[in-house]
């Protein structure tokens, strides 16, 4: 099993049309995923390399039967975009779009929260999703993940997830799913829920977790695991030797007041349990490691 | 984006919060003039991006011209935590009777906005938090039912300013939280809050921090002039990079944000300290490569060079071709050691082999790549 995505779902592309759109939506594709529409108010009738255009999600679910939605419309249009989703009937909302406004952000987080509780929302700036084999969502390389399992992998960060899937597979060790919630103030996924998903998921008996500096959502994870995750977890947090004050490529990695430090966020994890690689790699062969102690590979 | 002082009130005073009549000014004599139209006594303040103005000496009264005359000849050209004061701002000094705090901000892990009120305004409001957590009171606010002026005054009573300005401060801070929302602010901060002795509510200070994001609804160029960066960071910003100025001395190119700052890690964990943060973004041809080396390049600092790459869709190949192309642009000073990795990386590194030398070379790991680097940097 996976979860959010499988083999099942059936993704609308919002700009599609678009030059990023095209270029992902078509290796989504070809990844095997099941792209079944776009939307583009302008072009509704027209295709992309035989692939459908709406003028909204509404009409691409009644025509489609769509069940997720991926976004690659520029930031100022991407509240708009959500709501244009939701309102459409779609379940599973992906947000690749970097650069989104956070009062946005922090609005439609709550619109959605309460208009259209059963609808969830990946990203926005995020590299999408992919439960290998099955389905990938976004900008992540098919090809660098290994299909099964035992493991679930959830990142802050796209090039760093990248590099935790390529190092699995380089010990052939294959991945459920793989979600990168993004790195801006207020991801429509958290950490949490994504690991109370893998806790769920029958498929999944290891998680790998890579934080970043800025914000407290890897203490606030270290507390769930804590209380509630019975499968390993292993964890990488990006940012020891950020200077604070300054924004380190993501909007949300930034230690300030003294808070968000990665130190504090490592120390979060061990008390909680959870085995933390001091780098990327570490943090491979520790998942390594769990994975061959308990024969899951 | 950080707004200065005199920045922040004229974007309240926009949403017609109170603030003093003031003047922003760069010399004695224009600073003479403000304070000629605006009426003594009147205040010279230091516009500089850094807190602690007052102790260092950046913050005057003066009763007379010949006061202004010799205050803003003083703090004009003052360093204050190293960064030099150009720009004055004089204004029209009140009346204080209290002094409170009103502030709003994301509160990450809620999800809402918060608005924090304390009637000890003036000092640092961690300290207030640390000293007498009970003075602060906090509001919650969903974005979308936003802050009406019933729930602000329950906020106000909670906070227990003086009740004769309740009023007063729940129409200005209704304003600020409006301010806040459609003026796309991460921090709108009064710091003091004052009420004057005529009773009324007042903007003693402004700090304001706008969302670089949300630039494309507003206009904020006169506010961008006015940013503190170093030299490093305007020319790799002029390039569209992602950039941050750091005090090492290897110089690290990496793309994607989380990568960079893992490459910062293991170059500490190997011993040696980072000269910057850069992130090239997902692609890396050789334009943006040879831009990106080019920064790096300029900066003194710099004794080593580790490119950290991770092919993703951009291939091991194209990834090495762009190096390679990029080092037929740029001369670099300094060695260069890569590390590529992911998708196509054996067909890269075998495209990067023929230009293998002391002065470029190719590890295999993230570890090792930054103990090379380290090392090379030490040695130079």
């Amino acid at each position: 099993m996976s979860i959010f995505v499988d083999e099942n779902t059936k993704v609308i592309y919002q700009g599609l049309t678009g030059s990023q759109g095209r270029f992902y939506g078509l290796r989504n594709r070809d990844y095997g995923t099941n792209v079944v529409g776009g939307t583009n108010p302008k072009k509704a009738g027209e295709d992309v390399d035989g692939i459908p255009i709406f003028a909204n999600v509404a009409e691409a679910v009644a025509a489609t039967g769509a069940n997720a939605s991926c976004i690659f419309i520029p930031a100022p249009g991407v509240r708009a975009a959500i709501m244009d989703a939701a309102e459409g009937g779609v379940e599973f909302i992906v947000c690749i779009t970097e650069g989104v406004p956070a009062h946005d952000e922090a609005w439609f987080y709550n619109e959605l929260k309460r208009e259209f509780p059963n609808v969830r929302l990946l990203g926005p700036n995020c590299p999408g999703i992919i439960s290998p084999g099955k389905c990938n969502i976004g900008i992540t390389a098919g090809e660098i993940a290994k299909p099964g399992g035992p493991v679930g992998i959830v990142s802050r960060s796209g090039t760093l997830t990248y590099q935790a899937l390529y190092e699995l597979k380089l010990q052939d060790i294959g991945v459920t799913t793989c979600v990168g919630i993004g790195g801006d103030p207020v991801p429509g996924t958290s950490f949490i829920d994504c690991l109370a998903a893998f806790e769920a998921d029958p498929d999944t008996k290891a998680v790998m977790m890579i934080g970043e500096i800025g914000g407290s959502a890897e203490e606030e994870a270290a507390e769930f695991i804590k209380n509630n995750m019975s499968k390993p977890v292993v964890s990488y947090v990006a940012g020891v030797t950020a200077p604070p004050g300054k924004k380190m490529g993501h909007a949300g990695a930034i230690v300030s007041g003294g808070k968000g430090t990665a130190a504090a966020k490592m120390e979060a994890l061990a008390d909680a349990g959870v085995r933390v690689g001091k780098n990327p790699t570490e943090a491979g062969e520790l998942m390594v490691e769990v994975v061959r102690e308990h024969g899951w590979a | 984006m950080d707004l200065l002082e005199y920045q922040g009130k004229q974007f309240f005073a926009t949403f017609g919060i109170p603030v003093s009549d003031g003047r922003a000014v760069t010399t004695v004599e224009d600073a003479v003039a403000a304070a000629n139209a605006v009426g003594y006594p009147v205040v010279v303040k230091a516009q500089v991006h850094a807190g602690g103005r007052g102790k260092a000496g950046g913050v005057k009264l003066a009763t007379d011209e010949a006061e202004v005359r010799e205050h803003a000849g003083n703090i004009l050209g003052l360093d204050i935590k190293g960064h030099i004061t150009r720009i004055l701002w004089i204004e029209n000094a009140s009346d204080i009777a209290e002094e409170y705090y009103a502030s709003f901000t994301l509160d990450r892990s809620a999800k809402k906005h918060l608005g924090m009120l304390s009637k000890e305004g003036g000092v640092e409001i961690e300290q207030v938090a640390v000293d007498n957590p009970d003075a602060i009171a906090k509001i919650w606010i969903d974005p979308v039912d936003g802050l009406s002026a019933d729930v602000c005054r329950e906020w106000v009573k909670a906070a227990n300013l003086n009740a004769d300005v309740t009023e007063d401060a729940v129409e200005l801070l209704c304003k600020l939280y409006t301010a806040y929302v459609e003026g796309d602010a991460d921090l709108a901060e009064i710091n003091p809050l004052i009420v004057k002795t005529n009773g009324r509510v007042h903007a003693l200070d402004a700090k304001v921090t706008l969302d670089d994001n949300a630039e494309f609804r507003h206009e904020w160029d006169e506010y961008a002039t006015t940013q503190v960066r170093d030299a490093r960071e305007e020319a790799a910003h002029a390039k569209g990079l992602q950039y941050v100025g750091l005090e090492g001395s290897v110089g690290i190119i990496a793309n994607g944000a989380g990568l960079a700052m893992s490459t910062l890690d293991v170059v500490n964990q190997a011993g040696g300290e980072a000269a910057n943060f850069l992130d090239i973004g997902g692609g890396a041809n050789a334009e943006v490569m040879a831009g990106a080396l080019q920064v790096i390049n300029d900066d003194p600092s710099v004794k080593s060079i580790f490119i950290n790459i991770f092919g993703g869709i951009t291939r091991g190949e194209e990834v090495a071709k762009g190096i390679i192309g990029a080092l037929e642009m740029v001369v670099i000073a300094a060695p260069i050691v890569i590390r590529l990795d992911g998708t196509n990386a054996e067909e890269g590194r075998a495209l990067l082999a023929p230009h293998l030398s002391e002065r470029l070379q190719s590890k295999p790991t993230m570890l090792e790549a930054a103990a090379t680097a380290v090392a090379l940097a030490k040695k130079n």
